[in-house]
């Protein structure tokens, strides 16, 4: 009896699920309409009235890093991998020191095949010559090369007259969007900014509270949506309101899913449309990647970037024992740049990314 | 997810099977395979190895030279070591003489404890408990808000106050125990484990509260670090198990495998989508099934046994093996499914399914469900029971009605035309496999789910063209004739005794 009416449940579902697929397929008629509506409260968050004007900046001038590069004490704590290749010294057995490195790499997330193209590279450079000192140099030049493909970290920021920046910070959940959007919200403030949240994250429970605790820390208003309600119509508000009171740049948090959802990810291409009308203009699209994230983290950054034009990484939770290898495949696959990095909860552990400390950190030079 | 995995085993399997002689060379080969495969799974390097050296001595040369298949021997090789290492038995729970049952969750930031905590009491719950939820996470904004609402929706109560951790934790199993709560779950604050003043705290959390289970959250993408991580937390915390968070993504969740191996503590839930109802007991025996992409047919039979009322489904059952069933019952037939949670879930659980439904499986919003309610429902009683009647002006009028176009009611049709002639086909086989007690039903229903319906699908999803491509679909290895003793052997699903 039960797998009768199991098998009535299950046909169901495939029946519709083809119904939906064939539905999808069919092209969309008109361009969904963005509404503003009216519950986007006025902000509730605290003194934004240190709004100065800027003088006149150098066009498209780069921002400076959020901090001076403290990554490697920062990272300092994690254990070494590499130790046991620098354990074998200058008589190393070729075999030994390779397979030595070959298990750190993988240990650090860098993948399969990476490490397979960054070793295969090594041994036609005879970079084990020298031992495994010369080895581990040799690796870590190599590291730095892959960074050095994509030297364009800075965070773009468009200085044209009546242009509201629009960065976008999206990611899969718990990764640290809010945290990290709290905190270059409270970098930019320091720096003059007049920045304005948008709380997109209309899905998580109490997402939008944990950002107005973080917009009253960095003292910048917050645009609200109600729970479940549109994130796009909560960007086309910021951005509007970003308009009306000046300010130049407008933080959107959004919702964490995962990239295989096709309709959130739908959903995260529209918020990108709206926030790119006139007079939005988005500047950065952050992807905000977990460091102890594995091999997955490629097809996020892969997901992500096609559907809505990644411009940079953030690497989160970089404190903790996860060395973040992951992001060289990124980079040397995607050629996409890693921009800042997370190191901590407090307020400033948000640092810009500098490759050179990285790859000490990783190799523990 | 898991699914480069199952892909790269079929691979390698298609290969060996082509030969009717393995050699050692060939073995090495396919075991390299394996490795990339585990390493790309996130599996870590240990236990990665570990693994292929055991695949190896299963494979020792005298079962492979029996083998007449040695392809497949191989595949059986690696799915019972599968087993092995994803744990084996599942975890019994059982509950405390003196109420509470102290539940504590720990874990990394972000791995998704205080959405395990609610679903965790909504699944007590649902087992006929009494939970109550204490929010111990006063670290991070707004955390004990979203306990709050998360807590509100899955009706049940939630405890917290500010302060310290440690005391609040105190407090709220000491209110679950005014309150006669049976089972008291604590969220803690997401730390590091090289945080030392956190790692004490959770530390005194723990020696204060006593919990009878310790549960890691681990999030299914983390990387090499799950171990490093599972294992600090285990010397702190000594652990009762874990749960696995977000495993509706592609992560192929390699660390579930290490965790077990390293730590010990075996999985206990996972956590399959965003929905309060999306998470289950974990099962070591269908996740390795699900690894080598043959479904999860227990979990389904299980969800449809809690959720779905029975009189309603067996009397459309009755319906729609007759002919008689009408649209009206394919809508009461849709809550029903529903109410087992989001529909893209289920199809995932669904044995033997080919990449392209999994894939379209993630296209399956629950939104659009209700615009084939809406079509339904615009249309009369007689249109319902007999969509024939349904003519132009008709679909014009139905279209106009529910707000779709004529177009997506044609397809509604058309589609419920294709599933009448779909499970005619199917009535008989479903009810030849009906009697005989849990392994039959289950053989009947690992036949539903088998070649022809996915056959039928594939045609659907392809539209025109009848003959699809499609990946070649992964079959079990020795038939459902072991994979029912196993399941026996097992002794189903764990169902906490009562009155401890």
């Amino acid at each position: 009896m039960i797998a009768l009416w199991i098998a009535v449940g299950v046909l169901v579902v495939l029946g519709l699920s083809a119904t939906i697929v064939s539905q999808r397929r069919r092209p969309r008629r008109g361009a969904p309409s963005v509404t503003a509506p009216a519950r986007a409260e006025p902000a509730r968050a605290a003194p934004a009235g240190r709004e100065e004007p800027k003088g006149a900046l150098p066009e498209a001038a780069p921002e400076p890093p959020i901090a001076p590069p403290a990554l490697r004490e920062r990272l300092g704590r994690t254990r070494g991998l590499f130790a046991p290749l620098r354990a074998l010294g200058g008589r190393a057995d070729v075999a030994a020191a390779f397979e030595a490195a070959e298990e750190a790499l993988l240990r650090a997330d860098v993948g399969v095949e990476t490490t397979d193209a960054l070793l295969a590279e090594l041994r036609r450079t005879q970079a084990h010559r020298d031992g495994a000192a010369g080895l581990l140099g040799a690796l870590s030049e190599q590291l730095v090369a892959v960074f050095a493909e994509n030297p364009d970290r800075a965070l773009r920021f468009d200085n044209e007259p009546g242009v509201v920046n629009v960065w976008l910070f999206v990611g899969v959940n718990g990764v640290g969007k809010t945290t990290t959007i709290g905190k270059v919200a409270l970098a930019r403030r320091t720096e003059g900014r007049s920045v304005l949240l948008a709380a997109a994250d209309t899905f998580r429970a109490a997402a939008t509270d944990q950002l107005a605790l973080w917009a009253e820390r960095a003292g910048t208003e917050i645009v609200r949506g109600a729970e479940g309600g549109d994130p796009s119509s909560v960007v086309f508000d910021a951005v509007q309101r970003a308009k009306a009171r000046g300010n130049d740049l407008v933080l959107a948090d959004t919702a964490g899913r995962l990239h295989t959802k096709v309709n959130l990810v739908e959903e995260l291409r529209k918020i990108r449309r709206v926030a790119d009308r006139e007079p939005g203009r988005v500047t950065e699209v952050l992807l905000v990647l977990d460091a102890t994230t594995g091999q997955n983290a490629l097809a996020q950054a892969r997901q992500f970037t096609e559907a809505v034009g990644v411009t940079g990484v953030v690497l989160t939770k970089l404190d903790g024992t996860a060395k973040g290898g992951v992001v060289i495949p990124i980079e040397r696959q995607l050629g996409l740049p890693v921009k800042l990095v997370g190191v901590g909860e407090g307020t400033g552990d948000l640092l810009a990314f500098d490759p050179g400390s990285f790859v000490d950190a990783l190799v523990g030079l | 997810m898991f699914d480069a995995l199952s892909e790269r085993l079929e691979r390698v399997a298609g290969r060996l099977r082509s030969r009717g002689r393995i050699s050692p060379a060939d073995l090495d080969e396919a075991l390299a395979e394996i490795r990339t495969a585990l390493l790309d799974a996130d599996v870590e390097l240990g236990v990665a190895r570990h693994f292929v050296e055991a695949v190896r001595e299963r494979c020792s040369g005298e079962v492979l030279a029996k083998s007449l298949t040695p392809g497949q021997q191989v595949i059986k090789a690696v799915h019972e070591q599968l087993i092995d290492a994803l744990g084996g038995e599942a975890l019994r729970l059982t509950y405390a003489s003196r109420p509470p049952t102290v539940v504590l969750l720990a874990g990394l930031q972000g791995s998704g404890k205080t959405t395990a905590a609610a679903k965790l009491g909504r699944w007590w719950k649902q087992q006929g408990r009494n939970p109550l939820l204490v929010g111990a996470d006063l670290q991070r904004p707004a955390a004990v808000d979203q306990l709050r609402v998360l807590g509100a929706s899955a009706q049940v109560s939630v405890f917290s106050q500010p302060g310290d951790p440690v005391t609040t934790a105190v407090a709220g199993v000491e209110e679950a125990r005014r309150l006669g709560r049976d089972v008291c779950i604590i969220d803690t604050a997401g730390r590091l484990t090289i945080d030392d003043a956190l790692m004490d705290e959770v530390r005194r959390i723990s020696a204060r509260t006593e919990p009878h289970y310790t549960f890691l959250v681990i999030d299914a993408m983390t990387g090499q670090d799950a171990v490093a991580t599972a294992r600090a937390f285990h010397q702190t915390l000594a652990l009762d198990g874990v749960i696995l968070s977000k495993l509706d993504s592609d992560a192929r969740g390699g660390a579930a495998l290490s965790v077990k191996e390293v730590v010990g503590a075996p999985i206990v839930f996972a956590s399959t989508g965003e929905k309060l109802g999306d998470l289950d007991l974990f099962h070591p025996d269908r996740m390795a099934d699900r690894i080598l992409g043959m479904g999860d047919m227990l979990t389904l039979i299980e969800q449809a046994e809690r959720t779905m009322d029975q009189d309603v489904v067996a009397r459309s059952a009755d319906k729609l093996f007759s002919g008689r069933f009408t649209l009206d019952d394919f809508l009461e037939q849709l809550h029903q499914v529903q109410k087992m949670g989001s529909l893209g879930g289920i199809l995932r659980l669904m044995p033997g399914m080919s990449k392209e439904i999994r894939q379209a499986a993630d296209q399956i919003d629950d939104g659009q469900v209700s615009r084939v309610e809406a079509i339904v429902r615009s249309m009369t009683p007689t249109e319902r029971a007999d969509p024939a009647v349904v003519d132009g002006s008709r679909r014009v009028r139905i279209a106009r009605g529910s707000g779709t176009s004529t177009q997506e009611v044609n397809q509604l049709l058309k589609q419920f035309k294709e599933m009448q002639k779909m499970m005619r086909g199917m009535g008989p086989a479903a009810q030849g496999g009906a009697p005989g007690g849990r392994l039959g039903r289950l053989a009947a229903a690992r036949g539903l789910g088998g070649a022809s319906a996915e056959d039928s699908l594939a045609e659907m999803l392809a539209g025109r063209a009848p003959a699809a491509p499609r990946t070649e679909a992964p079959r079990p290895p020795a038939g459902s004739k072991g994979r029912g003793g196993r399941n026996k052997k097992k002794g189903g699903r764990v169902t906490p005794p009562k009155g401890r």
